[in-house]
C-alpha cells in the first residue's frame, strides 16, 4: 500500500465526510442516517458552546476527581534502570477508569438533544458501568448490551450495573461477545430511533463518534502536557498506552500529534500469538474493512467476514479498532506493537509489587511495552503511560490463572 | 440502459399487479439445497429474486436472518460462491431478476471492480447495501451504476422530505422502502401509513416502489400491495427453511418444497391484491 502523503497537522481530522484520510466515514443502514446527521449538528454546536465546556469541566473536577495525578513511578523507573516513567493515573477516577471521561460528555450532549433513553455495549462491564452511573447521575433509563459470555464471567460488573438501575441485557446472538453486544445496541437504535441516544464506549463507529469521543477523552493528554512541563519543565520522550478501540490512547495522544520529538506507541493485544485468531491485534495482524459504522482495520477472513478475536483483557476484545489510529497507523505517527497474555500478566504482578498499584489488564498490556522499552532508553528521558483503569474487576480472572480459588 | 429489473416492472404494470419480491440466504443450509430453493422461487410465483450474501455482523437484521447468515458460513458459503450461484440460476432463467442482498465489507474485501465485473457476467441485475447510505456513493453505488448494475436504495420512516431526494438520486431498479425503523422480521406496520409513505415516495419519483420488513403472510401481501409497486418478503421466507432444519442441521423435509408452498401463498395474495383494492 502506498503512504498517504504527510498532513501538515496530524490533529486536523476528521474531514467533514468524517474519514481520517481513507478511514472512518459513515457506512450506516438509512434508518440511522437522519440520527447521525442530527448528532453531528448538535456535536458541532455543543463543542463550540462555552456552556457546555463549563459543564464537562465542573463535573469533571467535582464528580470525576479529575485532573487525575501525574505520578512518578520512582520504584519501576530504578528497577528497569532506564528511562523515567510516569503513569497518568485515569484508574483513580470515579468508576475506576478513563471511561467517565466520555460517558459524561456524550450523557450531556443526550440531554441537549432531548433524548428519553440511553443504550450502552460493554465487553468487561466498565463502559457498562460508566454508562449505567452517568445514567442515574442524570436521571435516564439506561439498557446496556452484553455478550452473554461476559455477563458470566464478569459478575461483579453486572450486579454494579444493576444497582445503578441499568437493565443488563445479555447477547447471545451471533458469538454472544462484545462485536454482537455492539450489533445488537445498533438494532436496539435502529428500531427506537426516536427516543433513544446511542453512548458508544469507544473512539470508534459512524462519525460523529470517534471525533467526540476523541474530545471527550483528550482532557487525558491535556493535562498530561501541563503536569508534565510542571514536574519536568518539558514534553516527555514517549507516550504508551493499550489499545482496544482506542479511547484512552487517542486521550493521550492527540494532544501530543503535533510534537515530533514525542515518540508515541500504542499496544494491542496479542492474545496468544499473532500467528494464530486467538489476538485482538487488528492492526498489526489485519487489514482494513467496513464494521460498526467505519472503515478501519479488522480481524476478518479473506472472504470478509469478522473474525471473534481472544484478550486475557476483556476490555481489548474486540476485532476493530477506532479509525484514527488506522489513519495515525497508516500515515507512520504511530508505532502500534502487540503484546502477549502472558507478558501483561507479568507486568500487572511487577506493578502490583513495585508500586502498590493494581492495574486493569488493559493498561498492564501497555506497562508490558514500557517494560520493553524504559531500560533501552536514557536516564534523562521521560515515559508517559495511560494506567487507564484499575485492577479490581480483574482480581479474579488473574487469581483463576494463577491458580487461587477466589 | 434498461435491466431485467425495469423491463419486469413493466411488465407487471402492463399486467396491473404488484410483484412479489423474495429474500432468501445464499448457501444456506448449504450450497446445493441452496440453490435449489433458488430455481423454485420463480416457479411457485416470485417475481424477483434476492439472493442474501451472509455476513458474520448484519447489523439490521432480525435473529431469523442472523442465524441464516451463520448457517450459511458454516455451510462454506463465501461471496465467490454467492455469485457463482446466480450465475447457475442463470443457466436456467433468463427473464427473473436477481438482486444480490447484504452488507460492504465481502464486497470491499473481495475488491469493488473485481465484484461488479463478476456480478455482471453471473447474470446478477442489482443490488442493495444496508450499510451504504448516499453518503458512501463513491465506493460502490457510482461504480455500479457505471457497471451497468442497478443500485436499490432503502428509503425509511425517517427518512424526511429534506433528505428524500438524496436518497432517490443515485437510485435505480426500485426503491425498497422499509416499512419501519427496526430490524428485519419485526412486526407489521399499519397497512394504512404504508400507503401513505409509498405517495410520499412516488411524489419524488417515477421508479416502482417495493415495501418490506415485516410481511408474512397471503394478506398481509396482499395489503401491502394494493398500495406498493412491489411486496418484499424475507424472514418468512428463511424461516421456512429454518422450521425444516433440526438444531444439529439435518433435514426434516424438503427446504425448497417449504419455501415453494409459501411463496405460492403470497403469490396468490399479491395477484389478488389490485382486485382487493378495486372493491
Amino acid at each position: 500500500m502506498n503512504k498517504p502523503a504527510l498532513p501538515n497537522s496530524f490533529r486536523n481530522g476528521p474531514d467533514e465526510q468524517g474519514m481520517f484520510g481513507m478511514f472512518g466515514g459513515r457506512f450506516v443502514a438509512e434508518t440511522l442516517m437522519p440520527l447521525i446527521l442530527d448528532l453531528e449538528n448538535h456535536w458541532n454546536e455543543a463543542k463550540n458552546d462555552p456552556a457546555f465546556k463549563a459543564e464537562i469541566e465542573q463535573l469533571n473536577k467535582h464528580y470525576t476527581g479529575r485532573p487525575s495525578p501525574l505520578y512518578f513511578a520512582e520504584r519501576l523507573t530504578e528497577h528497569l534502570g532506564g528511562a523515567k516513567i510516569y503513569f497518568k493515573r485515569d484508574e483513580l477516577n470515579h468508576t475506576g477508569s478513563h471511561k467517565i471521561n466520555n460517558c459524561l460528555g456524550q450523557i450531556l450532549l443526550a440531554r441537549r438533544m432531548g433524548k428519553k433513553r440511553i443504550i450502552a455495549e460493554t465487553g468487561a462491564g466498565q463502559h457498562g458501568v460508566a454508562s449505567a452511573t452517568v445514567a442515574a447521575r442524570f436521571g435516564y433509563p439506561c439498557v446496556v448490551y452484553m455478550g452473554a459470555t461476559d455477563v458470566e464471567r464478569q459478575a461483579p460488573n453486572v450486579f454494579r450495573m444493576k444497582l445503578l438501575g441499568a437493565e443488563v441485557r445479555p447477547v447471545t446472538s451471533g458469538h454472544g461477545t462484545l462485536k454482537d453486544a455492539m450489533n445488537e445496541a445498533l438494532r436496539d437504535w435502529v428500531t427506537n430511533v426516536e427516543d433513544t441516544y446511542y453512548l458508544i464506549g469507544t473512539a470508534a463507529g459512524p462519525h460523529p463518534y470517534p471525533e467526540l469521543v476523541r474530545e471527550f477523552q483528550s482532557v487525558i493528554g491535556r493535562e498530561v502536557r501541563e503536569q508534565m512541563k510542571e514536574a519536568e519543565g518539558r514534553l516527555p520522550d514517549m507516550l504508551v498506552a493499550a489499545v482496544g478501540g482506542g479511547s484512552n490512547a487517542i486521550g493521550l495522544f492527540h494532544p501530543f500529534l503535533d510534537d515530533e520529538d514525542v515518540q508515541i506507541v500504542g499496544v494491542e493485544a496479542g492474545g496468544k500469538g499473532l500467528s494464530g485468531e486467538e489476538h485482538c491485534a487488528s492492526l498489526t495482524a489485519g487489514r482494513p474493512g467496513v464494521l460498526h459504522g467505519n472503515r478501519t482495520y479488522l480481524l476478518q477472513n479473506e472472504d470478509g467476514q469478522i473474525n471473534e478475536g481472544h484478550s486475557i483483557s476483556a476490555g481489548l476484545d474486540y476485532p476493530g479498532i477506532g479509525p484514527e489510529h488506522s489513519w495515525l497507523k497508516d500515515s507512520g505517527r504511530v508505532d502500534y506493537v502487540p503484546i502477549m497474555d502472558d507478558e501483561a500478566l507479568e507486568a500487572f504482578q511487577l506493578l502490583t509489587r513495585l508500586e502498590g498499584i493494581i492495574p486493569a489488564l488493559e493498561p498492564a498490556h501497555a506497562l508490558a511495552e514500557v517494560v520493553k522499552r524504559a531500560p533501552k532508553m536514557a536516564k534523562d528521558q521521560i515515559i508517559v503511560m495511560n494506567l487507564c483503569g484499575r485492577g479490581d474487576k480483574d482480581v479474579f480472572t488473574v487469581g483463576k490463572i494463577l491458580g487461587h480459588e477466589l | 440502459m434498461t435491466t431485467r429489473i425495469d423491463r419486469r416492472f413493466a411488465a407487471l404494470k402492463a399486467e396491473g399487479r404488484p410483484g412479489l419480491v423474495t429474500y432468501f440466504m445464499g448457501g444456506d443450509p448449504d450450497y446445493e439445497t441452496s440453490l435449489s430453493i433458488m430455481k423454485a422461487l420463480p416457479k411457485a410465483g416470485a417475481d424477483v429474486i434476492e439472493l442474501g450474501m451472509p455476513f458474520s455482523d448484519p447489523m439490521a437484521d432480525g435473529p431469523a436472518i442472523q442465524a441464516a447468515g451463520l448457517r450459511a458460513l458454516k455451510g462454506g458459503q463465501t461471496l465467490a460462491k454467492t455469485l457463482a450461484m446466480a450465475a447457475d440460476f442463470r443457466k436456467h432463467d433468463e427473464d427473473t431478476p436477481i438482486v444480490m442482498m447484504g452488507y460492504y465489507n465481502p464486497i470491499y474485501v473481495y475488491g469493488v471492480e473485481r465484484f461488479l465485473t463478476d456480478a455482471k457476467a453471473s447474470g446478477v441485475d442489482g443490488l442493495i447495501v444496508v450499510d451504504l447510505p448516499p453518503e458512501m456513493d463513491e465506493e460502490l453505488c457510482v461504480p455500479a451504476l457505471k457497471a451497468g448494475l442497478n443500485f436499490i436504495r432503502l428509503a425509511t420512516p425517517t427518512t424526511d422530505e429534506k433528505r428524500m431526494p438524496a436518497v432517490l438520486s443515485n437510485t435505480s431498479g426500485f426503491v425498497y422502502y422499509v416499512s419501519m425503523t427496526g430490524i428485519t422480521g419485526s412486526a407489521l406496520p399499519d397497512t394504512t401509513k404504508v400507503g401513505a409513505a409509498v405517495d410520499r415516495i412516488k411524489a419524488h419519483t417515477d421508479l416502482p416502489v417495493c415495501v418490506g420488513f415485516g410481511v408474512k403472510t397471503s394478506e398481509q401481501a396482499r395489503a401491502i400491495g394494493a398500495s406498493a409497486d412491489g411486496v418484499v418478503v424475507g424472514t418468512a421466507i428463511v424461516n421456512a427453511v429454518a422450521n425444516v432444519l433440526t438444531a444439529d442441521g439435518r433435514k426434516t423435509a424438503d427446504p425448497a418444497e417449504a419455501v415453494a408452498t409459501l411463496v405460492g401463498g403470497l403469490a396468490q395474495g399479491v395477484r389478488q391484491a389490485r382486485l382487493a383494492a378495486a372493491q
